[in-house]
């Protein structure tokens, strides 16, 4: 757009007109901001409004739309052109319904609609329209790694709904887990007990659709590309090897129960009649409804006590500290059994709990099976004479009891089958690199007893998905849960988080439907979550480039490998566009068409800056789009009162900040700058995982700047904030305003 | 009775929770229990019971005959049900600790001088007796339950009472000499032998379960 044209759209509606003068609004717009055209009109956004700039762009040329009004939040179906760009001014939410209407303010509550007309004119100029690279096109095939439950049920979801899928599993047969099971517990109508797990019916399934093509004894070799355009190698075991492309992959590697042989206080690995719950369903599945014979001298059980929580939800070493969820139901299921074969069957629990829609109807069913549910704390359980006995406290009548039993189960926990996680990995070949031994062996503590890697994805940043904790694959667990670390790459079942049957056959179907979006979006070169739909993507200034790598390391996502000579090199369908590259790069080669260190760094210069004598201070507020923004507006929409000086500009992450703006706006006069971004750490609510973290490592370093200028390091502040601190915010705010009212104004006005 | 405790303890020596599904109102619910301690925390006397009817629950299932059976707990029940509205499996509590007090006491193991034992048997005395209740005697008869001197020491400390109830024709001391009855006395008598008959036909029945 080489004859860049500003149209400026001044709303008098919504209250505007009654407290701000539009007509100045219109010449700051035009004067200030260079507006070819500005016009006002009594509201904006209804037919004759929009008609209105429409006009504009097809007969007066105007390519760049400034609308003054509501937030970019309100009314986008309306403000919507094709062809040009679109800046917007907040004067709703972001000013009259955050100032009194009183004569006192008046003059303030102008200056700070000015401003926003002025950052919005700023912006406009540094604005482009995003186009699709078209790097990829459409490819229908997602590859499921994984032949369980889960990964079945992904093939099959992703089947009908007319996709190939490359389904890879590295055992000889398909099933899984559920392949060795007696029965299930039932995911409708628990009172029935338990059911049939129709395993045989799925493998049916899958073998008679053209469309799944299964590889067994596989696993993946390599995984390169993106999505759209992955080829991934597969190996067999035999030793020969095949090629695939591939759109999208679902990861379905599901669980190893925990080593039973740790446990040796609860008899683990002391006698084969003490067994965990798998092992206990593979005799319940050759008994076939039979009595159940133990694995020590083959008689039949007539008492059998379950343990609960062996080995997890317990803070001990090795132990695993959450709970995996469907080991009660499972226990209910196995005790149900043994009643239906005429035995007694006790289960040892603290907590019973049954998750699901049918957990505590299948809870009941076990009760009335004579099931006996006890409250207790084993402390010990010992072999001796052909028994188990299995001393416990009864935890409601406050007393030591024994049980002596035939058998007895202990209800372990789910350890997920994730590969080795990149970060960890990453870490160690740089310790290695550095001769660090004692970083090198703290990482290969925490690496060890690992698997290998899944998808031997060939990143700069490792081979694997991420992990979150305890080996379980990241994703947002608040607002997607599915979408992993690696765009394309969903991980379902229990390898995401512990989760029992019914819960690993939905999480699937989401996953193959989430990969499916994934072929279909890289296609038409669009984001996934959560900027889902946006076609910007980062551009890379490449001659400007220093080679530092801080963008490949700092991508959350893994977008950006490194080519031959050591320059980034991006992967458009791997970006989520959340600009934590741009926030990182020190030399600022790394922008978006719509939105870069210009736009942002204009808009902040755009501002009327007061002198120093002026008593009238201005703040910067960067706020991540995703939460502080919108809680901003929310803070409108009820009436919260902020300070009048203020001028807030939305961030798609704070990750994305570029320390270049905080010196930019301390050099051009602010008082203070607040950054306002997700929670981070293990909890995080940051919607691109690692940006508020990295905004406030990056932070921490701004000291220097800071003396540098001679100015106190309290004018420069990052805040936490989640979307409901609609009350907060304006009071962090406001306290920051009273803070620069003691420490006085900055020096640096000109 | 102690004969039929002895039966009892023969015919289910190994399950408590049997004898108690079999042979106590509402006895099969106790299985159902999910130990959640709603009931005891709402009973309004809860604290001063001895075991709590979560603990009772468990303690049937942990085979604990003789414990409960002699407790004295259950006998604090005052059937204000807000156990039985606040249970979220809907046990009926209540029902079940009157029908473990019942059981205990036709088996001869009731705590011998509780209370609401010995007004429960003085009522029944006095209402099986007459067909209504005389409250002059059943009053006195509570008053002197533990002996004569107690009970004159009762009787003097709540003179004062006695007297403005008599003042407010609340009592009449002439009930004392017989007092009022029901218009057919025998009647009464023989419906309650019947239920007696049926009781224990019942009870002869237990062995055989329900
Ligand atoms: S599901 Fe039950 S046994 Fe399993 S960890 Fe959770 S509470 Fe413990
Ligand atoms: S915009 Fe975000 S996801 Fe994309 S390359 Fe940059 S840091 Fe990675
Ligand atoms: S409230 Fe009901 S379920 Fe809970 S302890 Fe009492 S009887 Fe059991």
């Amino acid at each position: 757009m080489a004859d860049m044209k500003i149209g400026a759209y001044i709303c008098k509606g919504c209250g505007i007109a009654e407290r701000l003068d539009t007509k100045s609004l219109v010449s700051v717009a035009t004067r200030d901001g260079k507006a070819a055209i500005g016009r006002e009109h009594d509201f904006l956004c209804n037919a004759d409004g929009v008609a209105m700039i429409q006009q504009d762009i097809d007969g007066e040329g105007v390519n760049r739309v400034v609308i003054v009004g509501c937030s970019r939040r309100a009314k986008t179906e309306a403000f919507s052109f094709e062809g040009v760009t679109l800046s917007r001014a907040n004067l709703r939410e972001g000013v009259i319904w955050v100032r009194p209407d009183t004569d006192e303010a008046r003059e303030t509550t102008q200056e700070m609609a000015e401003d926003y007309v002025r950052m919005a004119c700023a912006e406009a100029k540094f604005l482009k329209v995003p186009e699709s690279s078209g790097e990829q096109g459409l490819l229908r095939r997602i590859m499921v790694v994984g032949g369980g439950v889960s990964g079945m049920t992904a093939a099959l979801e992703a089947a009908k709904a007319g996709y190939e899928v490359v389904l890879v599993e590295k055992a000889g047969q398909l099933g899984g887990v559920a392949a060795q099971m007696y029965k299930r517990v039932p995911a409708k109508n628990g009172r029935q007990g338990p059911v049939d797990p129709e395993v045989e019916k799925m493998v049916h399934a899958i073998e008679s659709l053209p469309s799944i093509k299964v590889h067994l004894n596989t696993t993946v070799a390599k995984t390169s590309g993106a999505p759209g355009r992955f080829k991934v190698e597969l190996a067999t075991e035999s030793g020969s090897s095949s090629e695939a492309e591939v759109g999208a992959i679902v990861q379905a590697t599901g669980f190893v129960p925990y080593d039973i042989n740790k446990l040796p206080e609860l008899g683990g690995g002391k006698s084969p009649d003490v067994v965990d719950q798998l092992g206990f369903e593979m005799l319940a599945k050759a008994a076939n409804g039979g009595p159940i014979k133990r694995p020590s001298d083959g008689k039949e059980v007539g008492n059998v006590v379950f343990v609960q929580c062996a080995g997890q939800r317990s803070e001990a070493p090795g132990h695993l500290p959450y709970c995996s969820g469907h080991c009660c139901t499972t226990s209910i299921k196995q005790a149900m059994y043994v009643k239906a074969a005429g035995g007694d069957a006790t289960v040892l629990f603290d907590d019973l709990r049954t998750p699901g829609a049918t957990g505590e109807d299948f809870y009941r069913a076990g009760q009335e099976a004579g099931v006996t549910f006890s409250k207790g704390q084993v402390s010990s359980v010992e072999v001796a004479g052909g028994e188990v006995k299995v001393s416990f406290k009864d935890l409601i009548l406050n007393e030591e009891a024994v049980d002596n039993a035939d058998m007895v189960v202990l209800a372990t926990g789910m350890v997920p089958m994730s590969g080795p996680d990149p970060y960890l990995m990453l870490d160690l070949e740089s310790a290695r690199g550095q001769n660090d031994t004692a970083r090198v062996a703290d990482l290969e503590a925490q690496l060890e007893g690992g698997f290998p890697s899944v998808l031997n994805l060939d990143y700069r940043q490792g081979t694997d998905v991420p992990h979150l904790k305890h080996g379980f694959t990241d994703s947002h667990f608040i607002c997607f849960p599915y979408e992993s670390r690696r765009t394309g790459v969903y991980t379902a079942g229990p390898v995401r988080r512990p989760m029992d049957m019914a819960q690993a056959m939905e999480d699937a179907t989401g996953a193959a439907l989430k990969a499916i979006q994934a072929c279909e979006n890289a296609a038409l070169g669009r984001a996934a979550h959560p900027r889902s739909g946006d076609l910007s993507f980062p551009k890379f200034r490449m001659e400007g480039c220093t080679q530092c790598k801080r963008c490949t390391v700092e991508c959350p996502f893994g977008a950006i490998n490194e080519d031959e000579k050591r320059y980034p090199l991006f992967n458009e369908a791997r970006c989520r566009r959340c600009g934590t590259c741009m926030g990182a790069c020190p030399v600022r080669v790394i922008s978006f068409e719509n939105y870069s260190v210009e736009t942002v760094g204009q808009q902040l210069k755009a501002v009327d800056m007061p002198d120093e004598f002026s008593e009238k201070p201005r703040l910067l507020v960067l706020a991540c789009e995703n939460d502080a923004y919108p809680a901003l507006d929310m803070a409108g929409m009820t009436h919260q009162e902020y300070s009048a000086y203020v001028r807030v500009i939305p961030v798609r992450c704070l990750g994305s900040v570029n320390t270049i703006w905080i010196t930019d706006a301390l050099n051009s006069g602010y008082d203070g700058v607040m950054l306002m971004g997700c929670q981070k750490g293990d909890n995080y609510q940051c919607h691109f995982v690692k940006g508020s973290e990295m905004a406030h490592y990056r932070m921490s370093k701004i000291d220097d700047t800071l003396s540098q200028l001679n100015l106190e390091k309290e004018r420069v502040q990052t805040f936490e904030v989640s979307i409901t601190d609609i009350e907060r915010i304006p009071k962090i705010i406001n306290d920051m305003a009273e803070l620069i009212g003691q420490i006085g104004m900055s020096p640096f006005k000109f | 009775m102690t004969q039929m405790n002895q039966a009892m303890i023969e015919k289910y020596r190994s399950s408590f929770l049997k004898e108690v599904e079999t042979n106590v109102e509402e006895g099969h619910w106790v299985k159902m229990c999910m130990q959640c301690g709603v009931c005891s925390g709402s009973c309004p006397l809860g604290p001063h019971w001895e075991h709590p009817p979560q603990e009772i629950f468990m303690m049937i299932r942990a085979n604990k005959r003789d414990e409960v059976l002699k407790s004295s707990s259950m006998w604090f029940c005052t059937s204000c049900y807000n156990c039985i509205a606040r249970c979220p499996r809907g046990l009926p509590i209540t029902h079940i600790m009157h029908g473990l007090a019942s059981y205990s006491k036709k088996l001869g193991l009731a705590p011998k001088s509780q209370p609401t034992e010995s007004f429960g048997q003085i009522f029944w005395n006095s209402i099986a007796s007459n067909g209504r209740v005389n409250e002059l005697k059943i009053g006195l008869a509570l008053q002197f339950k533990d002996g004569f001197g107690q009970g004159v020491k009762n009787a003097m400390a709540q003179k004062d009472l006695g007297m403005a109830m008599m003042k407010t024709k609340r009592m009449n001391p002439m009930e004392f000499f017989g007092g009022h009855t029901c218009k057919d006395k025998s009647g009464i008598a023989r419906m309650l032998k019947k239920a007696q008959e049926v009781e224990d036909q019942h009870i002869a029945n237990y062995g055989a379960g329900k």
